[in-house]
């Protein structure tokens, strides 16, 4: 059983995963909060048995389609409307390759 | 002349169909109360005065006209601002979509939209619906109309509160873990989360997709069921839709008979944590239940008490992955991270996540990421999931021995502002009652019962899935119980709210 040990360094880690710059304040508030909450919540791993299977969705439904037909979508000034940033009909981006 | 905004939806619907009043009447009367008491209420973040009046008048022309029209055509309706609208904003409550416009109409706002239904605005909430006390919205919190220094429920506290306030008639809200039925009991008026999959997903900003589902709001029961059946029904465009004719909830809010009804009493919800006004409240109710005709037996759901740890795993871990979409690319808040010369794509990402996020989004963000990070999945998120399926299995085994099963909506009354801001397990203990029907899938509802420290407590009915209509007879069996003990409706008895001119 994996124990709900984290720590501010950690919470750095998994602030950058998710791609959130959070400042020191904030590591710290949640470095304290998230060990609690892991605390409160692990007992979820001494409930069921290993015969018990997982549920991801409350429907048992696969493989949907709706029929093939071709409808209207977006127009592209409708698409880039909100964009922050366009450019010739396309959403204009930060750099996203590092410096050559 | 009444007073319009008193009216329930129903008559409303009669008043227009007969002729005695025209939506335009009922629209303006209702956009006057939003501007009298919006000062103390807070429910709105925008009000769309032209837009509804404009629908209003289309409305009365056509009858005018003759033409047969929806039976809530012209009746005004609030929509939670997490419903996608392509001319209001939607925000969800976040700096991050602040001024955002949809390119598209969510399907339960094209359905109120080709029903005739004047949408008087959109409705306060905590942010991307995390929360449950309207307090974690960026543009400031709603306040309850039974005391406006308490929290008014959440997430959906906006839409309940204009309804409890005589805003609107009816609102359109959304349920992931308790958000319209919670909002419901702490302001008195009446909440439906139907069964996942009843009412499409379309257009609805995601935060767990796996257990949210829009359902309405009204201050009766009947009113609730008229507008379940607008907003129900198959979407293509949602793949988890459900293939099926919305159940009769209109037929069974009118029924409203318990003779016979076997209704299970949830051991593990109304004991510790559960205040004593709010117990004596539903115990009431159970015993107007049993008066009735109904057959009371008690129930154990014995993985119910793992609920809460369960949901706040899986919810996360789909807020994480859902949430991933705010990239500050294609829509939303971009901001440039200070000190940076030409920053890159993944930097303006985190910067415009930090700036746009409030702590609640983060620390759920945050939480979810480490549930599903690898070498946890299976302890954390792998472990929510069977907890899942146990909770499942309770309630199937509960629903072979009742028709409905009961329990108190929520644990207290609407507590003061500020209250629990600072202490996040406490807040999340708010929904222990209200989760396992999320978790499960099932339809639930929330009704007034009483009256605790002056302020009201709310009775939960839940029934299997796709068996709503059980819902809306039992609600309505006890909603017309509670009104004749009191000899008022119970919307009625809401202290009067300050009126600004």
């Amino acid at each position: 059983m994996s124990s709900p040990e984290i720590s501010r360094d950690d919470v750095a880690h998994l602030a950058n995963l998710a791609r959130i710059e959070l400042s020191d304040s904030e590591l710290d508030r949640l470095g304290a909060e998230l060990p609690a909450i892991l605390e409160h919540v692990k007992v979820v791993q001494q409930v069921a048995g290993d015969d018990v299977p997982a549920m991801s969705h409350p429907v048992p439904v696969t493989n949907v389609f709706r029929p093939d037909e071709v409808t209207p979508g977006l127009t592209p000034e409708q698409a880039l409307a909100a964009a922050p940033a366009s450019e010739e009909q396309r959403f204009l981006v930060p750099k996203i390759l590092g410096e050559e | 002349m009444s007073d319009l905004t008193r009216f329930t939806a129903a008559e409303i619907a009669a008043a227009l169909a007969d002729g005695s009043v025209t939506s335009v009447e009922v629209t303006r009367r209702h956009l006057d109360r939003i501007a009298a008491v919006e000062g103390d209420v807070r429910a709105f973040l925008h009000v769309d005065r032209h837009g509804a009046l404009a629908t209003a008048a289309d409305v009365d022309r056509r009858r005018a006209a003759g033409e047969p029209l929806p039976e809530l055509a012209g009746v005004p309706v609030a929509v939670k601002d997490v419903l996608t609208t392509v001319d209001l904003p939607t925000t969800c409550g976040s700096k991050m979509l602040e001024g955002w416009i949809s390119p598209y109409d969510a399907t339960v706002v094209s359905k109120l939209k080709a029903a005739g239904m004047p949408i008087l605005g959109k409705t306060n909430m905590d942010e991307f619906a995390m929360g449950s006390s309207t307090e974690h919205s960026a543009y400031g919190p709603t306040r309850n109309p039974w005391d406006t220094t308490r929290i008014p429920g959440g997430s959906g506290g906006g839409s309940a509160a204009a309804v409890a306030a005589f805003e609107a008639p009816l609102a359109v809200g959304t349920d992931t873990g308790g958000s319209i039925r919670q909002p419901g009991a702490v302001t008195g008026t009446v909440g439906v989360k139907p069964t996942y999959g009843g009412v499409s997903r379309y257009g609805l900003v995601a935060m767990a997709s796996s257990l949210d589902q829009a359902g309405p709001v009204a201050r009766t029961v009947l009113d609730a069921a008229l507008l379940h059946e607008v907003m129900g029904g198959h979407d293509p465009r949602d793949s988890t839709s459900l293939d099926m004719p919305v159940p009769p909830v209109v037929e069974a809010a009118r029924r409203g008979d318990v003779s016979g009804l076997r209704i299970g009493v949830i051991s593990e919800l109304g004991g510790e944590g559960f205040q004593p006004g709010v117990r004596r409240c539903f115990e009431e109710g159970l015993e107007m239940l049993a008066r009735a005709g109904a057959e009371i037996v008690e129930v154990s759901c014995p993985s119910f008490v793992h609920g809460i740890a369960a949901y706040y795993l899986v919810m996360p871990s789909e807020v994480s992955s859902n949430l991933a979409k705010f990239d500050a690319m294609r829509y939303g808040l971009r901001v440039a991270p200070e000190g940076v010369d030409d920053p890159s794509a993944e930097q303006v990402m985190a910067a415009s996540r930090d700036a746009g996020f409030g702590d609640e989004v983060k620390r759920r963000i945050i939480l979810g990421t480490y549930a599903l990070s690898s070498g946890y999945y299976d302890a954390y998120y792998g472990s929510a999931q069977k907890v899942r399926t146990l909770i499942a299995r309770d309630f199937e085994a509960a629903f072979e021995q009742v028709d409905v099963l009961a329990s108190p909506t929520s644990p207290t009354v609407a507590w003061p502002l500020g209250e629990k801001l600072d202490d996040p397990l406490s807040m999340y203990a708010q929904d222990v009652a209200t989760i396992p029907a999320n978790l499960a899938g099932v339809p639930g509802i929330s009704v007034p019962v009483g009256l605790s420290e002056g302020l009201p407590v709310g009775f939960q009915f839940l029934a299997p899935a796709m068996a709503d209509d059980r819902l809306y007879n039992a609600g309505a069996a006890l909603e017309r119980l509670v009104t004749e003990r009191d000899g008022r409706p119970f919307a009625a008895q809401a202290p009067e709210l300050e009126v600004t001119r």
